[in-house]
């Protein structure tokens, strides 16, 4: 049997739930890649009929049929918004990870995956020699400090990616361990590749809140990538390799919860890391961590129930905005707690956006395979913060924070983007 | 014949606008219908009104079936290619809003312009467009015109026909015809505008419309009443319209709907109701106040065992929560569901009721009923698994016996999701063979070659 005739036969087991697709098309209006092509591939509804007919082998070219898959960003506004109630995005993921199954990997992708996020020792090393990018980026001198290089843009794109740090959280701060205060809780926080390697100062800033409310945390060295980007592309088993190492460091420590300032990281942690252990000798340590993954945002508002009152009150406030990432509000339903905590420094603003909730256009590795469609969908975002007259645009999703970041720097805006708990740190005393 | 059959319409749009691959034929051989997909030879789609006129006399001059498609919410087939040699004519990157004009009332539009999106840019200028059929969030306004699609605010405002003023339309040899104009009254000439509306693409293909607007409503008023028995809410529905009154809604939800509604929402709904009402009049304020007077009077004098009166925007929005979850709820319930829209006149509701579930009964399957009550075009939801081949069977037989009581009750077959290919076999039975010769002869005068939908509402 050709691999593609394997593909169809295994996606038969998508069958019941694509079949709860009543094709009314509701998608189409909350799609941003429908909204770009207008192209009815390019919609859920299409792809699930795609699906269907590829499985039901009246349709021949998988390859084509994965080309339409991975024009998606996962953002799950269809999800949200479907009447029938279609488990879309486990239709995708499970889709893609027999497409990766049967017709192979992309090859940078498997690089990426198998040679560097599956190696977080190698991946940290190598980390070693971002001040040496300095010779070849040069700074965009802007609000949201991108740097870009013809080098990026002969890989990527014309393209403005943040500034790297000179040193890494880790590099810069070794292993963090310290004790709760009183009755305080005690949580493993979770920076993420992102928060450890890129966003430094978001991952200093929750080590900041947490040394104020006497929260304990636990920072270990050597975490892996939560393996989502490797999950979204179907690669299940470096996303698996990449579960069984942090499970590794995480299944003897002692927290009460695992938090995260990346929504995407909660989710994974949260809900991927256990579908995908069902069948995984560390099921049951898996089942643990799982259950204590919580956002940051989460966390403060509902659990450490911080002082949400502004204390100063500045009579030139900053205008701020707030932009919903995906996987915090239409997975995690997280989005009252972050506007809470920006409501909650005084010196700021909070002016809603048009569309807050729409999606960046990021999409984790969609910007770098389908680099046109991620800047338009980009564009329409850039054009929404812009138009709110915010100074600063916060987020809760390093991910997020990238994708803006280029949309504005291409732009030429001078607006900054924050992290929510730089915003809610800058409240409290530095010490 | 793939690549030179893509090029002669690659000239016209462009080739990034020209769709000839697999996949993409695949993506539009189905609509929203319960219906078997049909994968056409290519789809084209213009960026400009003129394009469509070279498009179509490319297709007739090749003799290449045409089927144009708008979003493919239609709920009849209507957007499904008629075989594998079709063109699909995809409407959807005209959605340019020419103008909306304040001083008279009215605007003009490309045809894929998207209801709601149109219909938000005439309220943010404080004007109404009422049509609101409930894929407005996708359908388009050409979709609307070819179908002639209804809504929730029928019973007052009327349907799309009753805003259509003016068309520009293709024929055949992309001949541009222009019809109807900006003004309230016009009789140059036939009123073919209103031959193209609910012609579902038989006649040509629309390019432009010209919409009536109206002085959006000052105030607003929504109730929901809850009844025991079917025919209490059937009197009450008679007995608001003898009143002289007109409400911009009139809702009925039946029990399972509402049951079915209450298992996957909790929002408090009464299960053992026989059915819902749910009420809105509009209007001047005062008028609004002696308005939901009268429906208040004429729910309680038929029995109602409750009554919700919303005073505010927050709980008007509460109140419309149940049916705005009717359909997602009966969708939920099984795999296929089968959406209906046989109307009846509205005295006839509580025999549709009572037939709808004659008929579940009898074939066993699981009908919730909702709709339009003040119109009497209610949605009567088969729910069903379309791969169970046995109880496709049974739904099959138990809508030929629906629509064939509907028409017994003097009603009619679709009330708002047209004909299509899911209707055409009954319509000689509501109407007449003569009926059928007409329609057939007129289109056959129009379109001799019978690329036009061939097979939709009458097939040639």
């Amino acid at each position: 049997m050709s691999n593609v005739l394997k593909l169809a036969h295994a996606l038969k087991k998508l069958d019941d739930k694509i079949v709860k697709c009543m094709r009314c098309g509701t998608c189409q209006s909350v799609c941003p890649v429908f909204a770009e092509s207008l192209a009815e591939g390019d919609v859920t509804r299409g792809k699930l009929a795609l699906l269907a007919n590829l499985s039901q082998k009246i349709l021949t070219d998988a390859q084509g049929v994965r080309n339409r898959l991975e024009r998606c960003l996962l953002c799950g506004s269809c999800q949200s918004a479907c009447p029938s109630g279609v488990s879309i995005l486990e239709i995708f993921m499970e889709a893609r990870a027999l497409c990766t199954e049967y017709l192979g990997l992309n090859p940078i992708k498997k690089i990426i995956f198998q040679q560097l996020l599956c190696r977080p020792k190698l991946f940290s090393f190598l980390m070693l020699f971002t001040p040496l990018s300095k010779l070849v980026m040069s700074s965009d001198k802007n609000a949201q400090n991108t740097v870009c290089s013809p080098l990026i843009k002969l890989a990527m794109g014309e393209r403005h990616i943040p500034a790297m740090p000179s040193k890494t959280f880790t590099q810069k701060y070794g292993v963090i361990n310290i004790k709760a205060k009183d009755s305080k809780p005690t949580v493993l926080f979770f920076p993420g590749c992102m928060g450890d390697k890129v966003y430094v100062s978001t991952t200093e800033a929750c080590l900041k809140i947490f040394k104020h409310h006497g929260v304990g945390v636990e920072i270990p060295t050597n975490m892996s990538c939560c393996g989502i980007p490797a999950l979204a592309s179907g690669d299940v088993k470096s996303f698996k390799t990449m579960l069984k190492q942090n499970v590794e460091i995480l299944k003897n420590k002692n927290f009460d919860y695992i938090v995260t300032a990346c929504a995407s990281c909660t989710e994974t942690i949260k809900d991927f890391w256990r579908e995908h252990s069902a069948e995984m000798d560390c099921k049951n340590d898996v089942a643990k961590i799982s259950e204590k993954a919580i956002d940051i945002n989460d966390f403060l508002v509902n659990i450490l129930k911080v002082d949400l009152t502004p204390h100063t009150q500045s009579s030139k406030k900053t205008k701020i905005t707030y932009h919903d990432s995906c996987h915090l509000k239409k997975s995690l339903g997280i989005w009252k707690e972050p506007r809470a905590l920006l409501n909650a420094n005084g010196n700021y603003e909070l002016v809603e956006m048009k569309d807050a909730d729409r999606c960046c256009g990021c999409g984790g590795s969609f910007t770098l395979t389908h680099y046109d469609l991620s800047k338009k969908i980009g564009n329409k975002k850039q054009q929404n913060i812009q138009n709110s007259n915010a100074e600063v645009v916060a987020m809760g999703c390093p991910a997020c924070m990238m994708q803006v970041s280029n949309s504005l720097a291409l732009a030429g805006n001078s607006i900054s983007v924050k992290h929510v708990a730089e915003i809610y740190a800058e409240t409290l005393p530095n010490n | 014949m793939g690549n030179k059959l893509a090029q002669d319409f690659e000239k016209i749009v462009g080739k990034e606008n020209v769709f000839s691959s697999e996949v993409d034929r695949h993506s539009y051989s189905y609509d929203s219908a319960v219906l078997k997909s049909v994968v056409p030879a290519l789809a084209v789609k213009p960026t400009s009104v003129e394009q469509v006129g070279e498009i179509v006399a490319t297709a007739y001059t090749k003799g290449l079936p045409i089927t144009v498609r708008g979003s493919g919410t239609n709920l009849s087939g209507g957007t499904v290619p008629d075989s594998e040699d079709s063109i699909v004519l995809l409407t959807q990157g005209l959605n340019k809003i020419v103008e909306i004009n304040t001083e008279d009332l009215y605007a003009i539009v490309e045809a894929g312009v998207v209801t709601a999106n149109f219909a938000r840019e005439v309220s943010a200028k404080n004007l109404f467009y009422p049509p609101d059929p409930g894929s407005q969030a996708i359908s388009t306004l050409g979709g609307n015109i070819a179908e002639n699609a209804g809504g929730l605010r029928g019973l007052k405002y009327g349907v799309t026909k009753d805003y259509v003023m003016g068309l520009e339309f293709f024929d055949k040899d992309g001949g541009l015809v222009k019809t109807g104009s900006r003004t309230v009254k016009c009789v140059s000439g036939f009123n073919l505008a209103g031959l193209m509306v609910a012609s579902e693409g038989t006649l040509g293909v629309i390019g432009r419309a010209t919409l009536k607007l109206v002085p959006p409503p000052k105030a607003s008023k929504a109730m929901m009443a809850i009844f025991k028995s079917i025919d209490d809410a059937a009197s009450a529905v008679a007995g608001i319209i003898a009143s002289h009154i007109l409400p911009c809604t009139l809702e009925i939800m039946d029990s399972k709907t509402i049951n079915l509604v209450e298992d996957s929402e909790n929002i408090g709904l009464p299960r053992d109701a026989e059915a819902i009402l749910l009420i809105e009049v509009d209007g001047h304020p005062a008028q609004v106040a002696d308005d939901a007077e009268v429906v208040e009077k004429q729910l309680r004098k038929n029995n109602a065992t409750s009554i919700v009166v919303a005073k505010n925007e927050a709980e008007k929005t509460k109140l419309w929560e149940g049916r705005r979850k009717a359909l997602p709820a009966l969708a939920r319930f099984r795999p296929t569901i089968v959406l209906e829209d046989a109307t009846v006149p509205r005295s006839k509701i509580p025999d549709m009721v009572r037939t709808v579930n004659d008929i579940a009964k009898k074939y066993n399957l699981f009908i919730g009923t909702f709709g339009h009550a003040g119109d009497g075009n209610l949605h009567p939801s088969i729910l069903c698994d379309k791969r169970d081949t046995q109880e496709f069977a049974r739904v099959e037989a138990a809508i030929d016996e629906l629509f064939n009581r509907t028409i017994e009750m003097g009603g009619t077959l679709s009330g708002e999701h047209g004909i299509g290919t899911a209707k055409s076999k009954w319509l000689e039975k509501e109407t007449s063979k003569a009926t059928i010769l007409f329609t057939q002869n007129m289109r056959k005068a129009i379109d001799p070659k019978g690329l036009f939908n061939r097979k939709k509402i009458v097939s040639l």
